[in-house]
């Protein structure tokens, strides 16, 4: 934790962007681009030529392009959801995003291997030197390929699989094909059509029977390409028993027009298995966020997702978790954070399909300044089950007199042997706590930072220790300039 | 008429067709002409309005393969042989399928203090300014603008309270609408305005006089003027077979207090919306319901608090109590103007589960746009309590009144916010006779 007696860090926006090493991340790093010669291009625009280009540049099986085809007409028909979602969404520009491309180059081992200009990027993101030889182990997606990867090696020696979507698909089909796309079916949402249709990259993961990975298996994600949509498809499957934590943190260069990010995440939580997936969202200001990620678990098996949204001009996100095993459990912890012209639409579906499931969300949002956080939830349980329960929790703060925020959950129970609530609350930082800590000498901007943190502290503790740092600082930039 | 030869599709209109409503208007010859015109507008908008779709958000969760319009006639033949029920006393007024079959209000006293009591029909050239102010005058914002239009053009009767500035009532006034015949529509109406620093509590009671399928499309426009206190009860106890429709507009100005119960017994599908909007500083709404649904009822219950303005309260409550394979859905909305600071609000629906076929889904939503405010929503379902069950068995009580004790106990926390004892007395006997049978 940065000390609350440093100046630097409470300085205003502009301050901030310069070089501030007790801050650790210079906020305007992910401003920029990099001259990249794209060897594989789909151009922008999308038509069955661009999905069958993708599916040939990747040395794809019949089988995928099929998908991906059939993926296409999906997205075609189907319409956007401005029925209930935004009109923001009115503003995609389907024709200029770029749907695919590549560096053309293998995924890389070693940190030798690694690009300079790579390296480059995570100097400017402020890394540690030390985090650094850590990170040598992370996944990290440079474009629409993965750059390079290590920690493959060690956990390979436990049998475990993690590997991009296209290797995955190539090399262990009768592994992944029985999943692939059977978590979150094509049609779900239009976006997950869209996905369907042009994925490149993310993460597939299979773990044995019985094996607990250790260390959590990271991906760091990058944009870098103007009206680049990234569209990484990640699914993991953990066998009996088997145990495995996750974290993806993403970064995006700022353009001038918007960029679309469309993930799909699947998980397949086998029986008494447990899945931890860590997501640490921080787009650019002008990136369309749009992702699905739902998991399956099965009998005793335990699927937590920890969501914590910072950036992007638009975030659409709900991750899910369908119970489809007795005694199995879910559970969503989601920090949304909306700042000047962000839209936080996140939350959390829960869908209860077998005996003495329990679900748990627990969604904390933080609005500054004309920043919108929405909170929207499923919990569905149906006929003839028993012992089901559901707990979900609300919180939303609201910084400035503008900032908005909305609640729209949906509850849907049959029968009576289930137990099923729903609180939420809206309120602001405290006028005595803030009037309590300048007293004791620090200033209103320092106050209302560690209020924030206290707000989110207890869901932030979650974290792996350098994310929740990372959050912090990140909650800190964020609330520069909110006062006053 | 229409669908004679298209089975397969729903009239948007069923039987309420164009020569239906000229026939209504013939009937209505001697209203003034601006009343008239109002209802030509308001039948226009809901011919060309579409029934509700399933995409549509504030219908979600609803069934709306059974909601028709056919085979309902809005003017049939009355039937005044019924004996009607009176559980709240002797009503002021009483409709029987939209006609006033007895007028008590002069009896009653009420008149003596400036107090009116009367028909729509009379306040349309009586009392026109006040009328055209309040009467369907806010927005439809629920969903249901297609058929608080229908009600506006086929509206024949109702009932118009108003009470002057400072008058105090300490009894309740008790209007009671009665439908009776197969096919029947009704489309009852109570208007109440309350002056400044006013008290009064308005009772409505909807009830049929026998078993048939009626189609029932109320509305109810309540104006609380500054320092005003309005208590607002309805008993909805429609026949098992009827389609309801119940569209609730609740005006609160600077201080005034308004409090609303609705008790929903009856129907076979009933859609209650309910809008409050507070809209200077001080005003508070109370709105609470209770439902007893039993058989394959379903009870579609939407409500709206805007706070327009600063410093203002609403509370609202909504208990569902599910026997059999009965629906509820509740979708509540809270929405926080820019300005509406230091807004109070809260939001809660409780669910009790009294079967395994029976199904709850509840929406309770948040749209807040200003930052100092105290604003909460919960929603629960759940079952009775086993040990609160094994608790009263074990003091010798028979299961079956244990249970029907502690579903009581569910109810009276709602029950035990009105002031007026026989009211809550008669409520609960409604409530009872349903649960008992």
């Amino acid at each position: 934790m940065k000390p609350l007696s440093d100046p630097e860090t409470l300085a205003p926006a502009e301050e901030a962007a310069v070089e501030n090493p007790s801050v650790g991340i210079d906020q305007t790093a992910g401003n920029f681009t990099y001259d990249v010669k794209y060897e594989f291009d789909a151009g922008t625009g999308l038509n069955e030529n661009t999905v069958r280009y993708i599916s040939s540049v990747k040395k794809e099986a019949q089988w995928i392009l099929d998908f991906r085809l059939k993926a296409l007409k999906t997205f075609e028909s189907m319409p956007l959801p401005t029925h209930w979602a935004t009109k923001d969404l009115e503003n995609i520009d389907f024709n200029k995003i770029r749907y695919y491309l590549s560096q053309g180059q293998k995924p890389k081992r070693t940190w030798e291997e690694v690009p300079d200009d790579i390296k480059n990027t995570f100097e400017r993101l402020g890394i540690p030197e030390q985090e650094r030889k850590f990170l040598a182990g992370v996944e990290a997606q440079f474009d629409s390929e993965a750059a390079y990867s290590n920690i493959k090696d060690i956990v390979a020696k436990q049998g475990v699989i993690f590997c991009n979507s296209t290797e995955a698909l190539r090399e262990h089909p009768e592994l992944f094909r029985k999943w692939f796309g059977k978590v979150i079916p094509t049609a779900d949402n239009k976006f997950s059509a869209l996905n369907s249709a042009v994925f490149s990259g993310g993460s597939f993961i299979y773990v044995p029977p019985g094996v607990k990975v250790a260390q959590p298996l990271q991906a760091y994600f990058r944009i870098n390409a103007e009206n680049f949509g990234q569209f990484e498809r990640t699914l993991i499957i953990v066998d009996e028993g088997a145990e495995v934590t996750y974290m993806e943190g993403c970064t995006a260069p700022k353009f001038s027009t918007s960029t679309l990010h469309s993930a799909v995440v699947e998980l397949v939580a086998m029986k008494g298995a447990k899945i931890q997936y860590i997501t640490v969202q921080n787009w650019a200001s002008n990136v369309y966020n749009l992702v699905t990620k739902r998991g399956l678990a099965h009998e005793e098996a335990e699927i937590k997702w920890i969501d914590c949204n910072l950036g992007s001009r638009l975030t659409m996100k709900y991750p899910g978790v369908i119970l489809k095993g007795r005694k199995a459990r879910g559970e969503v912890i989601s920090i949304a954070l909306a700042n000047d012209g962000q839209h936080q639409d996140t939350g959390a579906k829960m869908v209860h399909a077998a005996d003495e499931t329990t679900s748990t969300i627990v969604s904390k949002s933080i609005s500054v300044g004309q920043g919108r956080a929405t909170y929207r939830g499923v919990v569905h349980i149906p006929k003839h089950l028993k012992g089901c329960k559901n707990n979900t929790e609300c919180d939303a703060l609201l910084i400035n007199t503008n900032s908005r925020t909305d609640t729209y959950p949906a509850i849907t129970v049959r029968g009576d042997q289930h137990a099923v609530q729903h609180e939420a609350s809206v309120s602001k930082v405290s006028e005595e706590q803030i009037f309590y800590m300048q007293q004791r000498g620090l200033t209103e901007g320092q106050a209302m930072s560690l209020s924030v943190n206290g707000f989110i502290n207890d869901l932030a503790r979650q974290f792996p220790m350098e994310y929740s740092v990372e959050l912090k600082r990140l909650i800190d930039l964020e609330m520069e300039g909110s006062v006053g | 008429m229409s669908s004679s030869t298209l089975p397969a599709t729903k009239s948007i209109i069923g039987a309420f067709t164009a020569e239906a409503f000229a026939e209504h208007l013939a009937t209505h010859k001697s209203a003034p002409a601006w009343w008239l015109d109002r209802k030509r507008v308001a039948y226009a908008k809901f011919a060309a309005l579409p029934m509700p779709s399933r995409t549509d958000e504030s219908w979600r969760f609803s069934n709306i393969g059974t909601l028709t319009l056919d085979g309902f006639a809005p003017t049939p033949v009355s039937d005044l042989k019924s004996e009607i029920p009176k559980p709240f006393g002797l009503p002021a007024l009483t409709f029987f399928n939209n006609l006033l079959i007895s007028d008590r209000s002069a009896k009653a006293g009420l008149t003596a203090k400036g107090v009116i009591v009367t028909t729509l029909a009379e306040a349309t050239t009586q009392h026109a300014d006040l009328l055209k102010a309040h009467f369907m005058a806010q927005p439809q914002k629920l969903g249901s603008e297609k058929f608080a239009s229908l009600h506006t053009a086929f509206v024949a009767d109702g009932a118009f309270i108003y009470i002057p500035k400072g008058i105090e009532l300490a009894e309740p006034i008790i209007i009671t609408h009665v439908a009776t015949g197969a096919g029947t529509a009704v489309f009852p109406h109570t208007l109440v305005i309350a002056e400044e620093n006013s008290k009064v509590t308005v009772v409505d009671h909807f009830v049929s006089a026998d078993a048939s399928a009626h189609f029932a499309c109320g509305a109810n426009d309540l104006y609380a003027a500054h320092g005003a206190q309005l208590t607002y009860v309805a008993a909805q106890a429609w026949s098992k077979d009827t389609l309801s429709f119940q569209f609730n507009s609740t005006v609160v100005r600077r201080d005034a207090r308004v409090q609303s119960l609705n008790i929903h017994l009856g129907a076979r599908q009933a859609r209650h919306e309910s809008l409050s909007q507070l809209q200077a500083p001080g005003a508070f709404s109370e709105m609470l319901a209770l439902t007893v649904a039993t058989g394959t009822q379903e009870f579609d219950q939407r409500t709206l608090q805007i706070h327009q303005a600063a410093n203002t309260k609403s509370d609202l409550l909504y208990k569902n109590a599910l026997n059999d394979s009965s629906k509820t859905n509740f979708s509540g909305l809270i929405i926080v103007d820019p300005d509406a600071q230091k807004t109070d609000a809260y939001q809660s629906n409780r669910n009790l589960m009294l079967s395994e076929d029976a199904e709850v889904n509840s929406l309770p939503g948040l749209e807040i746009q200003a930052n100092d405010v105290r604003c909460t929503h919960g929603s629960t379902t759940s079952r009775v309590d086993p040990e609160q069950l094994y608790y009263l068995q074990s003091r010798g009580i028979h299961p079956k009144t244990a249970h029907q004790l502690l579903v009581f106990g569910f109810f009276e926390e709602v029950l035990n916010r009105l002031e007026n004892e026989p009211l809550h007395d008669a409520l609960r006997g409604l409530i009872q006779s349903k649960l008992g049978q």
